[in-house]
């Protein structure tokens, strides 16, 4: 028995492999699906629901759900879009995300998504919320201002590094990334070359005296939009 | 680090069997204890089970009866639900402030009391009400409280609260409180004289397929409000694989404005106790859990003893009324204030003693849910209905209510009536009849299946309540002519807004934005573009959300715009001067203002 599912993305047939989900089976196939939260090298996570997609009508994020043979997977519609902008928008005024003078920006997941889905400045007000930003560290700061709450150092300390660093605290619009110490980064076992100190999507982990090595202007989606590498895997 | 704090810490822990998954029970404990969760007790509490400190810190700050920062001996927790606020709650909040001499969220300065407020605790018909540590004190007044601070200033030990006992068991000297039941209506099926132990009698006469497809043919279906059908949920799990299996009885009754569950746990338990047990022969379970919310722990005691003598009678335990091979047995755990964990996955991590974040499906917990056992997670009032179909067979249920509705629903009626209570229906009733029943003719809007349902106006009286109709897991709520229904929006909307677990962005962010758009329009300064704003929002909330709750958040706000646009119409207005009506020049200009200790030479208005 074949272990090959055949299914449809917006009117185009994908093959994947049983147990893939749409999210992996479109990378496959090279066709992007705007997400943030997931990482290919770390369980998904599921939290910021820009990957829905209407699988026969119904919405599902596409990092989460495994094909099936024949469903239908609607994903680059208007209609979507608006809601993925919604979210992206949600992202940029829950925080305080000031681009321009973001040593992240050029390489930052959260401002490649905003532009490629056409977004200059977030339509809701601002909340202007108090954050926290840790130096204590020798190598690594970190600044909550700009935590999207991706979960991705969570469970790359968890799963990969085995050592728990990073855990979430805390509920509802409080909810925030916290260090497995009493108060400080510095009291953690983190290290600069642990999986967690490379995975975050924006400028909330950073690493230390390596802010300006690529200039502006020559950074990973300054030269082509987030996704293009993605979509040059279609045949 | 105290020697006291460590030893007692220890013992806490091991008393749990040193075990991770029992983080809720080990929490719990160590808060009634000291107070608190402390950073040194929650390096302990890490130390003992073998896990990150930080596991212990997220757990610790995601329940609302848990925290970091000490807590007073006594803790008064007022209910701040919408129908408190209609009953009087305004005069009674400020009474324990003038009593206290503290705010909301503060303790007194000698450490002894803390005054919070709580969401809905399920004493909506005789509000307004709150929880003093595990005493609940009802139908409180500015008179009521004066008594109630001066007596616990006495003793500091709320259980000495003097206060007439209510009716039933809540006069049992393991409960001894003063709630009442309120039971206003009985039905055929929950609150009727029904034979003990005849249905799990019948059930194990049976083989386990044949009990699902009674539960099946009497086309019983969730009762906390999804509707899904039991029978159906029942048969995924028994032929789920996996060696060990679980049911869990859903009892964070939750909900605003829900309370029947409330009145089965106090009067009903043997029948919901029975229900769990056929459920476990049917699914091939050995355990069974009652989820319950930490709200209804002064009725724990109680749920133990009859548990206890459950036990003793060989109703609980091994080989069951003499069953060869059917084992089984139910515990309790206690929740710790948090709505979300009525969201059924929610409830496994809880039990699982982890945040409570509801969890990616698929898997299905059916397949994979409490430990990643197959699990099936039944309400109260459902696991009761299926005592009595066992008991009287599947065609009797099957002929009450409608085809695809079958039985009665239990619904807690509260609000601007005259007789609030719990109520057994058949479904299919309408919402005329209910309302005649109840004492409100002058209903300007009913809210039906609590916030996460619907609010709807008189225009939809002539509906019925049922799952393809107007669903509902019990709560109805009841609005006069004098209620702002964008005021009552507003109030639902910061409950969503305080209890979204924050996991996914929609629901955490969303519903902010919503009762700031809200606010905007309560203070006058609402644009009709402002309504549509809210539409667009609400909509890409409820397509986005991962769980229920996200899903439904925003039903509050889109509802009343769909049933009521003509309130919202005329609460906003079309700018004319070009400006930010939000935008407040002086304001704006104060602190400049104040620094150069001169007022604007252009903006003198």
């Amino acid at each position: 028995m074949s272990d090959q599912i055949t299914f449809t993305i917006d009117d185009i047939e994908v093959k994947g492999k049983a147990g893939q989900t749409i999210l992996q089976a479109a990378d496959e196939a090279g066709i992007y699906i705007p997400r943030l939260c997931y990482h290919p090298e770390l369980a998904p996570h599921g939290s910021c629901r820009v990957c829905t997609v209407l699988v026969n009508g119904k919405p599902q994020t596409a990092c989460t759900q495994p094909i099936t043979e024949g469903i239908t997977v609607e994903n680059d519609t208007e209609e979507l879009k608006e809601h993925r902008r919604n979210l992206i928008d949600m992202f940029f005024i829950e925080g305080n995300h000031f681009c321009m003078f973001c040593e992240k920006s050029g390489n930052c997941e959260l401002q490649a998504v905003a532009y490629r889905l056409g977004i200059l400045s977030p339509k809701y007000p601002y909340l202007f919320p108090k954050k926290d930003v840790d130096s204590t560290h020798p190598d690594i700061f970190l600044d909550l201002n700009r935590c999207i709450l991706c979960g991705r150092c969570v469970e790359a300390s968890r799963d990969v590094d085995g050592k728990g660093v990073f855990e979430f605290a805390g509920r509802s619009i409080e909810k925030k990334i916290m260090v497995n110490a009493d108060k400080y980064l510095k009291d953690t076992n983190l290290a600069v070359t642990d999986k967690a100190a490379d995975v975050c999507p924006v400028g909330t982990i950073n690493k230390k005296r390596t802010a300006f090595a690529v200039p502006i202007g020559k950074r990973l989606y300054d030269k082509k939009p987030i996704g293009s590498e993605i979509e040059e895997r279609k045949k | 680090m105290s020697e006291n704090l460590q030893a007692e810490i220890k013992e806490i822990c091991q008393s749990c069997g040193n075990d991770r998954t029992r983080m809720m029970d080990i929490v719990r404990a160590v808060q009634q204890r000291f107070g608190r969760v402390s950073d040194e007790a929650m390096n302990l509490i890490a130390k003992c089970v073998n896990c990150h400190r930080a596991e212990v810190e997220g757990v610790v700050s995601f329940y609302a009866f848990l925290s970091k920062k000490p807590k007073g001996n006594v803790v008064i927790r007022l209910c701040n639900d919408v129908i408190d606020k209609m009953q009087g709650l305004d005069a009674v909040a400020q009474e324990f402030k003038k009593q206290l001499n503290i705010d909301f969220g503060q303790t007194t300065p000698d450490g002894k009391i803390t005054l919070e407020y709580t969401p809905c605790i399920g004493m909506c018909d005789q509000s307004p009400a709150a929880i003093i540590n595990d005493e609940v004190i009802t139908y409180l007044s500015t008179d009521k409280v004066k008594e109630i601070i001066a007596d616990i200033k006495k003793h500091y030990d709320p259980s000495k609260l003097k206060h007439r006992l209510g009716d039933g068991n809540n006069a049992n000297e393991l409960v001894h409180s003063c709630v009442h039941n309120g039971i206003r209506k009985k039905g055929p099926v929950i609150f009727a004289n029904y034979k003990h132990e005849a249905g799990l009698k019948n059930a194990l006469a049976m083989s386990p397929v044949e009990v699902i497809n009674e539960v099946k043919t009497a086309r019983l279906r969730g009762r906390g409000g999804a509707g899904f059908p039991a029978g159906m949920k029942w048969q995924f799990t028994r032929a789920a694989e996996g060696g060990k299996k679980f049911i869990v009885c859903n009892a964070d009754e939750g909900e605003p404005g829900t309370f029947k569950d409330r009145v089965i746990l106090t009067e009903l338990a043997d029948m919901l106790f029975e229900g769990m047990t056929i459920a476990g022969y049917a699914i091939g379970a050995e355990n069974g859990i009652l989820y319950l919310r930490a709200e209804y722990n002064y009725l724990r005691k109680l749920l133990e003893k009859i548990l206890q003598e459950r036990r003793d009678k060989n109703l609980l335990g091994k080989n069951i009324f003499g069953k060869k091979g059917f084992n089984f047995d139910i515990t309790i755990q206690m929740g710790a204030g948090a709505y979300i964990c009525g969201e059924e996955t929610a409830l496994i991590s809880s039990c699982e003693g982890l945040r409570g974040d509801p969890k990616t499906r698929p898997p299905f917990p059916a397949q994979k849910g409490y430990l990643g056992c197959p699990t099936v997670i039944n309400n109260v009032e459902t696991l009761c209905c299926v005592t009595r179909i066992l008991e009287m067979g599947a065609a009797w249920f099957a002929e009450i209510g409608s085809p695809g509705n079958t039985g009665t629903k239990l619904l807690s009626i509260a609000g601007d009536c005259k007789l609030p209570g719990v109520y057994e229906f058949p479904f299919g009733i309408k919402v005329n009849d209910m309302l005649k029943d109840v004492g409100a003719d002058d209903a300007q809007a009913v809210l039906i299946g609590g916030p996460s349902g619907q609010i709807i106006g008189p225009n939809d009286y002539n509906r019925t309540i049922s799952y393809d109709d107007l669903a509902t897991g019990g709560a109805v709520v009841v609005f006069g002519p004098e209620r702002d229904m964008i005021e009552i929006a507003a109030q639902y909307m910061e409950f969503f807004v305080e209890e979204s677990c924050g996991y996914c962005t929609p629901c955490r962010v969303g519903n902010v934005l919503l009762k700031k758009y809200l606010d905007k329009i309560l203070t006058g300064k609402g644009e009709p573009e402002d309504l549509d704003m809210l539409k667009q929002l609400g909509e890409s909330i409820k397509i986005t959300s991962r769980c229920g709750m996200g899903q439904t958040s925003p039903n509050p706000v889109l509802t009343t715009l769909k049933n009521f646009p003509k309130i919202y119409d005329s609460k906003v207005k079309k700018v004319t001067d070009g400006l930010q009506p939000t935008f407040d020049i002086r304001k704006a200009l104060a602190d400049a203002e104040s620094i150069a200790h001169r007022n604007s030479v252009i903006f003198t208005k």
